[in-house]
């Protein structure tokens, strides 16, 4: 994901802001984690695609 | 286990060809391979797609697509002036569900429109105060659709249509009542 994507992106349990961690980054990000800086959930990016879906929800 | 692009997603291509402004952001949720959406990315401002499935997500990656994978468009915050979305619209029968992701693609839930009324609960969220929803839905889903859109105070046009064997295609485009 471009870096630009996190002013858009929001924690769909309790809509606060993320916070960006990298691990691997050229001219997008390829993987790291978004983290709510309220529930403090964790969405992992991987291939460069972030995934929002709930903790709970994801198979 | 991605869905393939059929009449659906060629109709909903064919209407969004002609909707689309250089000045529109845009959002396809449900990319599936990515079809529809690799053929508008030069075509307007910024295009921005979701998809449930692991799959399509990785799919539409490999095309240049800039994409979340998430239910609709839950966790995006921001409003666009053209939203797209070929729904599951199909009502499948017990015996024929799987349970997979080629199912989650196709199955609309109880008479084919559960997914379409949760977009629906969720429009105001991403569509701009002048922005246009093109949305795909089925005669099997119609005219309960039409009563959906209107219940929750939005306005529609069919925009095009396509006549299958079985069913009929329309592409609908919803907006905020002026």
């Amino acid at each position: 994901m471009k870096r630009e994507l996190l002013d858009i992106l929001a924690c769909p349990v309790c809509k606060a802001d993320l916070d960006l961690i990298v691990e691997e980054e050229n001219d997008e990000i390829i993987s790291g984690k978004l983290i709510c800086k309220k529930c403090r959930a964790e969405y992992p990016i991987e291939d460069g695609i972030p995934n929002m879906l709930p903790p709970g929800e994801r198979v | 286990m991605i869905y393939e692009p059929a009449e659906d997603s060629e109709l909903l291509l064919e209407a969004a060809l002609e909707e689309i402004k250089e000045d529109d952001e845009v959002i396809e949720i449900g990319v599936g391979s990515g079809f529809v959406s690799e053929k508008l990315i030069d075509k307007c401002h910024f295009l921005l797609a979701t998809d449930i499935s692991p799959y399509a997500v990785k799919e539409a990656k490999k095309k240049g697509i800039e994409v979340i994978r998430t239910d609709l468009a839950k966790g995006i915050k921001k409003k666009f002036s053209l939203v797209l979305f070929n729904p599951p619209y199909l009502e499948l029968e017990e015996e024929l569900k799987f349970d997979d992701w080629l199912d989650k693609a196709i199955n609309g839930g109880k008479n084919g429109v559960e997914v379409i009324c949760r977009f629906l609960d969720s429009l105001a969220e991403i569509l701009s105060k002048d922005g246009r929803a093109i949305l795909i839905v089925s005669s099997i889903n119609i005219p309960r659709i039409f009563d959906e859109i209107e219940k929750r105070g939005y306005r529609y046009s069919v925009i095009k249509r396509k006549k299958l064997f079985f069913e009929e295609l329309f592409a609908l485009k919803v907006e905020n009542k002026s």
